[in-house]
């Protein structure tokens, strides 16, 4: 159970991960281990578990046994904000954004300073946070759109605010829950560009059901079912996997 | 993009009005008695002004701000009931010295409790914060286990009924049923005649005016912003980095402190304090008028707060049965037809109407640029 601090250059290992919801074991024994500037996919069918691994790994969930070390901390024993703060960030599967709030203030919030309450009190909107909001604003193709009440963006533009949010906060890991559901081919094409330039420099775990984007971005896939590692390999190794084509891939 | 600065020019508009509806309109034209019901009125803003906060922009809803208007106006009265009770004010009793009501529960010595409260810094002390502390404990238990929403509101809406019952059956302490009454002075100035009442009158409006400062800086700082985050997507805001429960125990005790302003306020305007104000209904009252002012709007809750209590007095003196029915109809229509009360009514036709007629006419010349502004109109979310 020791691997991740013998093996330092892993960014998270999870060892041994088990949840259960009423007896129904949604994520079961679960090991992987993602490295310092990897972009690990996670696929599956519906159902299988991919979501809730998130929910262990950012504290939304609690795990009811296993460990999940990231960067040498114990993630299981730390609170949700402790968990950001540490470097992990996680974008949810809907998008999720301050609709009453504009694309600006949404950006502004996930900037990493302030975060207490007197501190937020205190908080001024200086030329470096401006600059910081406006430079992510650009990477997500919203930079006209700073003015604007959030509720106002299409579905795609959504996704991308909340990807921006998270690009603010500049995790060391950035989880991203099927960050192209719902978008138009073109929102995809660029999603995938965009997706290029910020996992730069950070690890990322990505769920996705799109194996085209799959393809495209990941350097490891891990193909989960029913809460456990089905496979686990570069695309192309997964792809020709017997099991892999017989639960998931075959349909 | 602009920083959001403390005050906008819609704030300074609304403060404007207000001032020269608090410090000259209703002073000038109103005769005392009338002033003083200005006055009581305005001890509910203070409260439906914390709601704001917390209940507009946390989302936060609390059905037991009643609990903490009591703390501040029973601080109150406790200094002013132990400066009328002076050994020679009360040598009739057997035990002078001590509070009427003691004495007719045979009681012989201050409960220790009492003790502070014949400093009168102390008092001022407490009255701004054993509400706000009390309310760090019920917030820190309550928000730190996630309870919220609806279990939150019947939570408080409980703590509001027990503290009733235990102040009507302390009798000997707190003065039971009929509060603590018949008080006479501050530091020997005596607030019972009406020129007492009109200086106390302004020394409210003073202190509302400072509360509204301070819940516009509130607003305007990112902390405002967390706050309507937090009401719309919890998650986000906590997964952002934020520890979620210590904002809500922020907004909770800030609405608190509040709350115990005007209740102190009350105690010096009206001259008593009863549990009449401490339980359920009052409680979910001050949420009425905060629903009718607009629960976005931080002014909006002041004129909400005014105008019910202005038709409360006027309607219950000639159909006292019906009132209780005519607020609950008007709740259900604010709820069900104007979500967004007064302050929401002014934004969506007074507003508009009053910038065309403007931009008529200086049409031709520089345009006007479209931000709304007025006197109740800064509760728009996105503005
Ligand atoms: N809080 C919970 N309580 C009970 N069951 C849950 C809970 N969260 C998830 N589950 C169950 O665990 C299983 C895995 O769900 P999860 O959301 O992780 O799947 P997923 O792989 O993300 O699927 P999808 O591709 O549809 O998003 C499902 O059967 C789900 O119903
Ligand atoms: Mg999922």
């Amino acid at each position: 159970m020791l691997i991740g601090h013998q093996q330092p250059d892993f960014l998270l290992a999870v060892e041994g991960l088990t949840v259960s919801f009423d007896g129904f074991k949604a994520v079961n024994d679960l090991s992987f281990y993602v490295e310092e500037n990897e972009i690990r996919v996670i696929i599956g069918p519906n159902g299988a578990g991919k979501t809730t691994v998130l929910d262990l790994i950012c504290g939304k969930t609690k795990a009811t046994s296993g460990a999940i070390h990231f960067r040498g901390k114990d993630l299981t024993k730390m609170k949700e904000n402790q968990i950001v703060q540490a470097g992990v960030g996680r974008k949810f599967q809907t998008p999720s954004i301050y609709e009453d709030l504009t694309v600006f203030e949404n950006l502004e919030i996930s900037y990493p300073q302030g975060r207490s309450v007197f501190g937020a009190l205190a908080f001024q909107r200086t030329a470096a946070v401006r600059e910081r909001v406006e430079e992510v604003a650009e990477a997500i193709f919203l930079k006209d759109k700073l003015g604007q009440s959030a509720d106002l963006l299409s579905h795609g533009q959504k996704q991308w605010l909340e990807i921006g949010m998270l690009l603010i906060q500049d995790p060391d890991l950035l989880m991203l829950d099927e960050p192209v559901a719902g978008m138009s081919v073109s929102e995809r094409v660029k999603t995938a560009e965009l997706l290029h330039t910020i996992i730069k420099d950070r690890s990322v775990l990505v769920i996705e059901h799109d194996m085209k984007f799959v393809e495209d971005i990941a350097h490891k896939v891990t193909v989960l079912h029913q809460g456990q590692i089905l496979s686990e390999g570069t695309m192309d190794t997964v792809k020709n996997d017997p099991k892999v084509i017989e639960v998931y891939l075959g349909h | 993009m602009e920083s959001p600065r403390f005050l906008s020019r819609s704030d300074v508009i609304g403060l404007a009005a207000l001032a020269l509806l608090l410090v000259v309109i209703l002073p000038l034209s109103l005769d005392v008695f009338r002033l003083n019901l200005v006055a009581k009125y305005l001890t509910y803003a203070f409260v439906a002004l914390g709601l704001v906060l917390c209940w507009g922009f946390g989302g936060i809803l609390s059905l037991g701000q009643g609990v903490f208007f009591g703390l501040g106006g029973y601080g109150m009265a406790m200094y002013l009931k132990l400066e009328a009770s002076s050994v020679e004010n009360t040598k009739i009793q057997s035990t002078p010295g001590i509070p009427d009501f003691m004495d007719w529960n045979q009681i012989t010595q201050l409960p220790l409790f009492w003790q502070p409260f014949h400093s009168l810094t102390l008092t001022i002390l407490a009255i701004l914060i054993i509400p706000a502390f009390f309310a760090y404990l019920v917030g820190a238990a309550m928000f730190k286990r996630r309870v919220g929403g609806v279990y939150f509101a019947i939570i408080t809406q409980a703590i509001a009924a027990i503290l009733t019952i235990l102040i009507i059956g302390q009798q000997g302490y707190t003065g039971g049923i009929n509060g603590i009454t018949d008080l006479r002075t501050l530091k020997g100035w005596d607030i019972r005649p009406d020129h007492a009442k009109v200086v106390l009158y302004f020394v409210e409006v003073a202190f509302l005016f400072g509360c509204i400062l301070l819940a516009l800086f509130v607003r305007h700082s990112k902390l405002g912003r967390i706050l309507v985050a937090m009401r719309e997507k919890e998650d986000r805001v906590r997964f952002s980095g934020y520890s979620v429960a210590n904002f809500k125990i922020f907004a909770f005790c800030l609405a608190a402190m509040f709350a115990a302003i005007g209740g102190a306020m009350f105690t010096l305007n009206v001259g008593f304090m009863s549990p009449s104000f401490v339980g359920i209904v009052p409680s979910i009252e001050m949420v009425i008028y905060t629903a009718v002012g607009g629960r976005l709007s931080i002014f909006g809750a002041i004129y909400g707060t005014l105008l019910v209590n202005f038709a409360k007095t006027s309607l219950s003196e000639s159909f006292p049965q019906l009132w209780l029915f005519g607020l609950g109809a008007l709740f259900i229509a604010v709820v069900l037809i104007f979500p967004n009360g007064l302050a929401g009514i002014w934004r969506d036709h007074v507003q508009p109407l009053i910038d065309r007629m403007i931009n008529k006419r200086k049409s031709g010349s520089d345009h006007h640029n479209g931000k709304s502004f007025g006197p109740i109109a800064d509760g728009a979310p996105a503005e």
